[in-house]
C-alpha cells in the first residue's frame, strides 16, 4: 500500500475472470503520515482507506473484466461493517466479487480478511470512457505492475 | 401478480425513501420525485434483478442527451415500465 498516493492493492493472487472473483494482496505499510493522526499513541488504518481497498480490488476486477476498455468509478458502499482493527505492517487479503453487470455501472461483493474478517460491504462503481488518454496508459501500466492479466490479454 | 408498475414503485420507495402513495404512473422519476442520478443506479440495479434483465441506462442517457429522446420517454414512470415490459418480452421471445 502507498497510503499517501491512494494505492492500496500490491499484488493480485488470482483473478477468475469465468467466475468474476478476485482476490488480491495489500501490505499495509509500518509508518505512514496517516498513523500519525490515526490515532496518536494507537494508530489503525482509518476505515474509509478499508472501504477505498475493497474499491480499488472491485476496479481491478472490472478492469480486468473489461480488458481495460472502460474506467470503473467507486460509486456508492452499502452494508458496510468493520469487524476489527488493522494495525501499521498488517497483510491483507482482499476479496471481490462481481454480482451485476450493469448498462454503465456494475455491483459487486467485496471483503477484507487479516487472520478473520476485516470487513466486508456492497459497492457499486459507475464504468465509463476513460475520460484521459493517460489515464489508459497509467491503469495499464498498474494492472502490470500488480500481476493482473485483463480479458483479451490472456493467452 | 404484482403489475409492472407495483414492482417499480415498490423499488423506489424501498430504495429512495419516497412515501409509496406518492408514487403513481405519471410520476417523474427525477422532477416529480427528486431521484438524483446515484439512487438511479440503485434503482436500477434493483429491477435489473427482479425482472432478469439489463436496463440500458447508457444508451437512453445518450439518446436524451442527443436530443434523440425526451427525459419523459424513460423517466416517466409509465413509459419506463412500458420499456420494462418489452425488455421482459424480448428476453422471453
Amino acid at each position: 500500500m502507498r497510503l499517501e498516493y491512494f494505492q492500496m492493492i500490491d499484488r493480485i493472487v488470482d483473478f477468475d475472470a469465468a467466475a468474476g472473483r478476485i482476490h488480491a494482496k495489500a501490505f499495509v505499510p509500518e509508518t505512514s503520515p496517516v498513523f500519525e493522526g490515526h490515532f496518536p499513541g494507537y494508530p489503525i488504518l482509518p476505515g474509509v482507506l478499508l472501504i477505498e481497498t475493497m474499491a480499488q480490488a472491485s476496479g481491478f476486477l472490472i478492469l480486468g473484466l473489461n480488458g481495460l476498455s472502460r474506467m470503473p468509478f467507486f460509486a456508492g458502499s452499502k452494508k458496510a461493517k468493520f469487524r476489527k482493527f488493522i494495525e501499521p505492517g498488517a497483510e491483507l487479503d482482499v476479496y471481490a466479487t462481481l454480482t451485476h453487470d450493469g448498462s454503465g455501472f456494475a455491483v459487486t461483493e467485496a471483503k477484507i480478511e487479516s487472520d478473520g474478517p476485516v470487513c466486508d460491504a456492497e459497492l457499486t462503481l459507475r464504468v465509463m470512457d476513460f475520460p484521459a488518454p493517460e489515464l489508459v496508459e497509467n491503469m495499464r501500466e498498474r494492472v502490470r505492475q500488480i500481476g493482473l492479466t485483463p480479458v483479451g490479454d490472456m493467452v | 401478480m404484482s403489475s409492472t408498475f407495483d414492482v417499480v414503485a415498490d423499488v423506489i420507495a424501498q430504495t429512495s425513501e419516497i412515501p409509496r402513495e406518492k408514487i403513481t404512473p405519471e410520476s417523474h422519476a427525477i422532477d416529480d420525485l427528486g431521484i438524483d442520478s446515484l439512487d438511479f443506479l440503485d434503482i436500477v440495479f434493483a429491477l435489473d434483478k427482479k425482472f432478469g434483465i439489463k436496463i440500458p441506462l447508457e444508451q437512453w442517457t445518450q439518446e436524451v442527451n442527443a436530443g434523440k429522446a425526451s427525459v419523459e420517454d424513460y423517466f416517466l414512470l409509465k413509459n419506463l415500465c412500458a420499456h420494462i415490459d418489452d425488455l421482459v418480452a424480448k428476453k422471453t421471445a
